[in-house]
């Protein structure tokens, strides 16, 4: 885990949620548990970066706790980003939900969880996955991408709005 | 608001209905100078020269001027010009823009970039949607209406996107569809899911003889080498099918072939004498439509 601030246990117990996290690492040093922000639980390890870009938070001068191959029991390993003194609305969270479809987001005020969100699937989606078509236009020209989803047996695919190909997903991962 | 046609989806039924109505006016009168004034760019990223020329002439007899060119190697282009500036910059001098061009969905993206119209005259294998509707002009043509008709789709059904269009554009027309085709060249999945969920049926063959008898419409297709990235793939189906006019002894009266033509060896040259030979009228008709299309698309008809 990457931490920046090295808050102490005795400000972490005060978070359940903050404590639950913390479970494998040490008692003294510690996570930085967020007083105030947004908490992006379940991404799959391999596209935290991916999250990151999608919310452009490349740039962002908050402090961002980024964790890597966590163990999971739900999911074996997993990510995680806490990002201090930020709120999102849900158009741009639910971007997230190409890359990481199972993610939970966590809403913290005041060190404890006030809210917890899943991620909805948006009907269209611009400027983030890459069509797989060699010949489509937008692997040729400075055209942003923009992709109709489709949801057919629990897969998710997407048909591209200017080729009219379709990605399939797991392509994305 | 201005209307481009891209992808035959871009149509309604009743639109199409409309185009293909007015296709048979300009049959009946050939020479309607309602553009008179107007200019027209015609843009070929690549060479197509019966596409382009069938446009150009359709443009002419509607009394419009045409500008543009014919294949990209000498224009800005091929200096690096991104498609979003040619197409701003040609679209700020004409009242429509007709474009072919090989990557797919370019012209989707010009029809967003441009202030007039655009006509898409092909977008690599994607569509090609005035060809859809020359078809469709045919099929009527020749059989009376567009309803209940058995279409016999032959050749290359995996690449072959004529074929995809026209079976998107019969769906709103109840039809039954054979699709004739090596196992290598098979109509893809998903415009089977498509019938699937419209209750259309079809059914498959590999044999060209066994449908010969019982459809209204054999549509052939050629075998086109450029879509294939493997050679010895092309070599194994090149030469599958070639219908001759001895196998047409016991086809349904009012049969016609027809085909988008250029063709290879699909067909032999005695089918041509035969009253079921139809693709240099459908060639033909291509004029008549594409005069529909543009006429159309800018508020004449
Ligand atoms: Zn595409």
């Amino acid at each position: 885990m990457i931490d920046n601030l090295g808050y102490r246990q005795s400000i972490i117990n005060e978070s359940l949620y903050n404590n639950h996290i913390m479970t494998h690492t040490d008692k003294e040093l510690v996570v930085s548990a967020l007083e105030n922000g947004t908490v992006l639980d379940h991404i799959p390890s391999e596209n935290i970066f991916k999250v990151l870009e999608i919310l452009n938070l490349m740039d962002e001068k908050n402090r961002i706790t980024i964790g890597i191959n966590l163990n999971s029991k739900l999911f074996g390993k997993k990510g995680i980003i806490k990002i201090a003194d930020r709120f999102f609305q849900d158009e741009e969270l639910n971007k997230l939900a190409l890359v990481a479809p199972k993610a939970t987001v966590n809403i913290i005020r005041d060190f404890r969880v006030v809210e917890k969100r899943k991620l909805v699937m948006p009907h269209e989606i611009e400027g983030i996955a890459k069509c797989m078509n060699p010949k489509c236009i937008t692997n040729h020209q400075p055209v942003k991408t923009r992709f109709t989803t489709m949801e057919n047996d629990n897969e998710i695919s997407l048909l591209c709005h200017y080729c009219e190909k379709i990605t399939d997903i797991k392509g994305l991962y | 608001m201005k209307k481009s046609l891209i992808s035959i989806r871009d149509f309604t039924k009743d639109e199409i209905l409309h185009v293909l109505e007015v296709a048979r006016e300009f049959e009946q009168n050939r020479v309607q100078k309602i553009l008179e004034g107007k200019v027209i760019a015609c843009i070929f990223f690549e060479p197509s020269t019966r596409t382009r020329l069938s446009f150009e002439t359709a443009v002419n007899r509607l009394g419009a001027k045409v500008i543009g060119f014919s294949d990209a190697t000498n224009t800005s282009v091929s200096k690096g010009e991104t498609l979003k500036d040619t197409i701003k910059m040609v679209s700020n001098y004409v009242d429509m823009i007709i474009m072919r061009h090989p990557l797919e969905g370019s012209s989707r993206y010009a029809s967003e970039v441009a202030s007039v119209p655009v006509v898409n005259a092909g977008d690599g294998a994607n569509q090609h949607p005035s060809q859809t509707l020359l078809d469709l002009y045919s099929i009527k043509q020749t059989q009376g209406r567009l309803e209940d008709l058995t279409i016999n789709m032959v050749g290359d059904l995996k690449y072959g996107r004529t074929t995809h269009s026209l079976l998107q554009a019969m769906s709103f027309f109840n039809p039954r569809f054979i699709f004739t085709a090596p196992e290598e060249l098979k109509m893809p999945v998903e415009y089977k899911k498509f019938l699937d969920e419209k209750h259309i049926g079809y059914s498959e063959t590999n044999s060209l003889e066994e449908h010969l008898d019982d459809c209204d419409i054999l549509y052939m297709t050629r075998v086109q080498q450029e879509r294939f990235t493997d050679p010895m793939e092309y070599e194994k189906v090149k030469d599958v099918y070639r219908l001759e006019a001895s196998m047409l002894g016991n086809v349904k009266q009012n049969m016609k072939i027809l085909h988008p033509l250029p063709r290879v060896n699909e067909i032999d040259q005695d089918v041509d004498e035969t009253p079921y030979a139809y693709y240099f009228k459908q060639a033909e008709n291509g004029l008549y439509v594409r005069m529909a299309i543009i006429a159309y698309l800018l508020g004449y008809r």
